[in-house]
């Protein structure tokens, strides 16, 4: 029999306020094995820890309930407490009263009901109870990054610079991201190349970081400190050991019906080709479509001139597969497909274009070599339009746009406007906006020089349609503040579109057990307390991938997640969860069952000799590699006897809470 | 049919290779046909007519692990899945049984003859699609295919999926759609089958026979008779928690039952349990694809595996049940 304590916290008035902490104390005196009950009015307090380790002193406890907040923010701490009064950590239980009760009850009478029955459970719980010793399992010393645009680089850079290897997964032949097409940046209005390209450098030349670009991560194993990966890495048909960069390939292919990626398609590339002047690694890339020797067998040119011989068209996809302590999620953004807004005829007209379609415009590595002309007729424009929050802040129709703000798109409509009336004195630009939000450093400093510096015309209301008529573009619009309808012939329409999560990053998310939430952005763990952690241990976020977010809110981020990468790579082991699963061997079917759900592959099988009532002989029995276990439970749910358990979460201990919540 | 397996068997056992065979034998009426393991001198009990229905694939469990030498076994193409789907759960090893494929046309459900009002029945003899039914009022006819047993109504085909020889010939007997009556039990409002299935448990008496006789159910020990579970006396306390014994039960099979029907079959009290687990077949099936466990051995069933074109948990919102 156990003699238990049960020490129930006020939390200030969080819980006492709906809750009558002094009820619940009383009636868990009547408990069977509940030697000892009080309150006290923060448990987790220096004083309050201290009651509780004289009160194990005092009455011997084998245990206690602690009814407070949620185990995830206080149970280590109790825990701690007991251990220092001499019991084992894993004989505390956690009464969740305030977030499971006096957090979503208004009425006392409820509150204090549903305390008291929370509280029994745990004592049910405790009474079965064992004490459990924690292994510990070692470290890999090396962070896997899983794209490598300036989120990506940024950690990498930062983990590298502590010491440790990093490989850099991206899935593009170069690395560098949506960051490389932009050509000025908010609020400074410096290249984006300019600020890009040293990182780039710096992270390619860095001994400890390796780039593998033109791969995807295609699965993962393992657990936080041990994972293990296996990386397609996408047969370029170059050899990147020999190929110099020198782009002969490119200007001799003949081919030239390949979209160019990096200038969002808006001019035509190469079948072999090199994504732009910088990029990293300095290798071309075959498009295996559009290349002629894959499509009839013939051409070859490029083999021919390439005096490095670095062109393989025998080259097949390569599988690499490595050990990682720690995972950085960087998978970044893209714009949404604009195709479904045919209400601004970006369907009809070549001259409506997406915000990063008229960034490369403006740079002068663009299609236009940095001219800005119509790509309809190449003429220069006078007048533009620009439609902010295109799919973004789109509650209605959640097929067509988001129901969130893409962040960025206030401040990147202003620089585009300013650059224009920089570059164009003679352009007019006007911008349809819903609010202008600019919070962040020099942002609304930024936006109000675009209106009274270069003279923006912004006008607040929504445009309702444009249309095609002739040369020109009709734009019809509202003007909210002066309460009237605006007709503008405008030669160019730019529709600043949202962003959204990268497409990979569902099944990535899937991947590595990472929650997400219905945009497909990646969950922290915690959204104040652990805005870089994904809830699976040992997996981190960098940049957009978590949430829209500028350039210095991304490098912030990526730093973030790389001192949490750090943290965790520097220490040699790790304590492991003691709640573990085993094996009942007397009752094993060796059905195999558990170890097809076991997502870490901690299940085996052996022949084992069993003597029991029912058996007699030589059977196959599951063993659990407890290093390996992270007590997920999920082969407790799946053995159909019962023989697998978790300790700490058996399930009779379950169904002991279960019966004193019922009784 | 049945002098050819017997005259097949005794060769087999002529030399002691083998340590027997589990076939049907006559049981204590007239038209029950019980499982027995057979030696070379007992063949002469053996039977094998059109009232061999019960399913003898989970025997080979036990009888296959008792001994050193190979066992054989009779089995009908249904049987076969179960077969195969033990094999996969390392329940019996494949190399210690010499699975006999025995030809099937369906199998006669006497109880629908007694329910289509024939009474007192002394004999049946087979005429083709007709059956001659002599009773104490006299003879009666009755066609064959209106009395077959309800799982082959659901036959899954004439092909053994794991039979080392095949005598005689087989006919696929599945009188079209299978999920029909599930579908009516889908119909209803939850209120309805909440009712339907509270009258049909209620009848039950916790005799254990769906669960003896279930292939899937071969655990050592089950649940409901381990002391240490939590559960072992709840399954009988009430009536309800008798119903949650089926429910528990449909979903311990879950993507391993092979849908063979005995759980029906054995019930003394007529209860419609294969339901609970079709309901089931056809949610795994219209969720991750066609899929009939025990097709072949070593498969992996789509609740034990996983693929990133896996339905997402929403998926219960976009069905309509998380109204």
């Amino acid at each position: 029999m156990q003699k238990i304590g049960v020490f129930v916290c006020w939390c200030g008035s969080n819980i006492a306020a709906t809750v009558d902490v002094k009820a619940v104390a009383q009636a868990l005196k009547n408990e069977a094995g509940v030697v000892f009950s009080t309150d006290y009015q923060y448990m987790c307090s220096e004083n309050g820890q201290a009651m509780i380790r004289q009160a194990i002193k005092e009455h011997q406890l084998t245990g206690i309930v602690v009814c407070s907040c949620s185990p995830r923010m206080h149970e280590a701490t109790f825990r701690k407490t007991a251990v220092s009064a001499g019991l084992n950590p894993y004989m505390v239980e956690i009464a969740n009263i305030r977030e499971q009760c006096s957090w979503i009850h208004k009425d006392i009478a409820e509150g204090t009901e549903k305390a008291i029955v929370l509280a029994r459970a745990a004592v049910a719980k405790l009474h079965k109870n064992a004490p459990l010793t924690a292994g510990t399992s070692p470290v890999t010393k090396r962070a896997l990054v899983i794209g490598g645009g300036i989120a990506g680089i940024q950690t990498a850079l930062d983990v590298a610079d502590a010491g440790f290897e990093v490989d850099i997964v991206e899935k593009s032949p170069t690395i560098g991201g949506r960051m490389a097409q932009l050509d000025k940046t908010f609020p400074t209005l410096d290249c984006s190349a300019c600020i890009l390209t040293p990182k780039m450098v710096e992270a390619a030349q860095h001994e400890k970081i390796n780039i593998i670009s033109y791969a995807e991560l295609e699965s993962l194993s393992g657990f936080v400190g041990n994972f293990t990966a296996t990386i397609r890495k996408k047969a370029r048909f170059i050899d990147e050991d020999k190929c110099s960069g020198c782009g002969v390939c490119t200007e001799k292919c003949p081919s030239r019906k390949g979209l160019d990626e990096f200038n969002m398609k808006l001019n035509k590339r190469g079948a072999v080709y090199i994504p732009f002047a910088q990029a990293i690694p300095n290798v071309a890339v075959i498009d295996a479509e559009q290349c002629l020797h894959f499509r009839t067998g013939k051409c070859g040119l490029c083999q021919k001139n390439c005096s490095a011989g670095a062109i393989d068209f025998e080259q097949k996809d390569q599988l690499i597969e490595r050990k990682y302590g720690a995972i950085v999620v960087a998978t970044g953004f893209k714009p949404i497909d604009a195709s479904a807004f045919n209400e601004y005829a970006y369907n009809d007209s070549p001259d409506v274009v997406t915000s990063l379609e008229f960034e490369r415009i403006m740079n002068a590595a663009g299609p236009t070599k940095g001219q800005l002309i119509r790509p309809s007729d190449l003429k220069h424009p006078h007048e533009i339009v620009v439609i902010q929050c295109v799919g973004s802040r789109c509650t209605e129709d959640k097929e067509k746009g988001k129901p969130y703000c893409s962040k960025i798109c206030c401040m990147y409509t202003a620089k585009h406007a300013m650059l224009v009336r920089e570059k164009y004195p003679d352009v007019k630009v006007h911008v349809f906006y819903i609010d202008a939000r600019t919070p962040g450093k020099n942002f609304d400093e930024f936006y109000r020089r675009a209106v009274e510096q270069y003279d923006v015309d912004y006008i607040k209301g929504m445009v309702g349609k444009v249309a095609v008529e002739g040369d020109k573009l009709h734009v019809q619009g509202s003007d909210l503040l002066n309460g009237e309808q605006v007709h503008i012939n405008a030669d160019m329409v730019v529709l600043a579109t949202a962003i959204e999560p990268d497409p990979t990053a569902r099944s990535l998310g899937t991947m590595l057990t990472a929650s997400m939430d219905t945009n497909d952005f990646f969950t922290e763990a915690h959204p104040k307390l652990r805005p870089v952690e994904s809830p699976p241990a040992g997996i981190f976020l960098s940049g957009v991938a978590q949430g829209p977010k500028d350039i210095p809110e991304t490098v912030a981020q990526a730093g973030a997640a790389a001192a949490k990468v750090i943290g965790l790579l520097c220490k040699n082991e790790l304590t492991c969860n003691a709640c573990v699963a085993q094996t009942n061997e007397a009752i094993c079917n060796g059905c195999s069952q558990c170890e097809k759900v076991c997502p870490y592959g901690a299940i085996t099988y052996e022949d084992k000799e069993i003597r029991s009532p029912e058996f007699r002989g030589i059977r196959r029995i599951a063993t659990v590699n407890e290093a390996i276990c992270q007590g997920c439970g999920a082969c407790t749910v799946t053995c159909p006897s019962g023989a697998m358990d978790l300790k700490g979460f058996t399930n009779s201990q379950i169904m002991s809470e279960v019966d004193a919540i019922c009784r | 049919m049945q002098e050819m397996i017997i005259n097949r068997l005794r060769e087999l056992l002529a030399d002691g290779e083998y340590a027997g065979v589990i076939g049907w034998a006559q049981g204590e009426t007239p038209f029950d046909r019980t499982p027995n393991l057979f030696n070379a001198e007992g063949l002469d009990q053996l039977r094998y007519d059109s009232f061999c229905g019960s399913n003898l694939s989970k025997y080979l469990v036990q009888q296959a692990s008792k001994t050193e030498k190979k066992i054989i076994a009779l089995l009908k193409p249904c049987d076969c899945y179960s077969f195969n789907q033990l094999c996969t759960e390392h329940r019996i090893d494949r190399n210690k049984v010499y699975v006999i494929g025995v030809g099937c046309k369906g199998k006669i459900d006497v109880e629908k003859i007694r329910k289509a009002g024939i009474k007192g029945i002394t004999g049946i003899t087979e005429d083709g699609d007709l059956l001659k039914i002599e009773t104490m009022y006299g003879e009666k006819e009755i066609s064959r295919k209106d009395v077959l047993l309800e799982k082959c109504l659901a036959c899954k085909g004439k092909e053994h999926k794991c039979a080392d020889e095949v005598l005689g010939e087989s006919e696929e007997t599945c009188s079209g759609d299978k999920y029909a009556a599930v579908r009516r039990l889908e119909a209803m409002t939850a209120e309805e089958r909440f009712e339907f299935w509270r009258g049909e448990l209620s009848k039950c008496i916790r005799c254990n026979a769906c669960r003896n006789v279930c292939p899937a159910c071969s655990c050592i020990k089950c649940v409901f008779d381990n002391p240490n579970s939590g559960v072992q006396n709840k399954a009988a306390a009430d009536d309800f928690e008798e119903s949650l014994f089926h429910i528990i039960r449909a979903y311990h099979v879950a993507g391993r039952c092979t849908d063979c029907g005995e759980c029906s079959r054995v019930c003394p009290q007529g209860i419609p349990l294969h339901l609970l687990n079709r309901r089931i077949i056809q949610d795994v099936n219209e969720l991750y694809g066609d899929y009939q466990a025990g097709e072949s051995i070593g498969q992996r069933h789509p609740l034990t595996d996983f693929t990133l074109e896996d339905e997402e948990p929403s998926v219960i919102d976009t069905r309509g049940g998380g109204k």
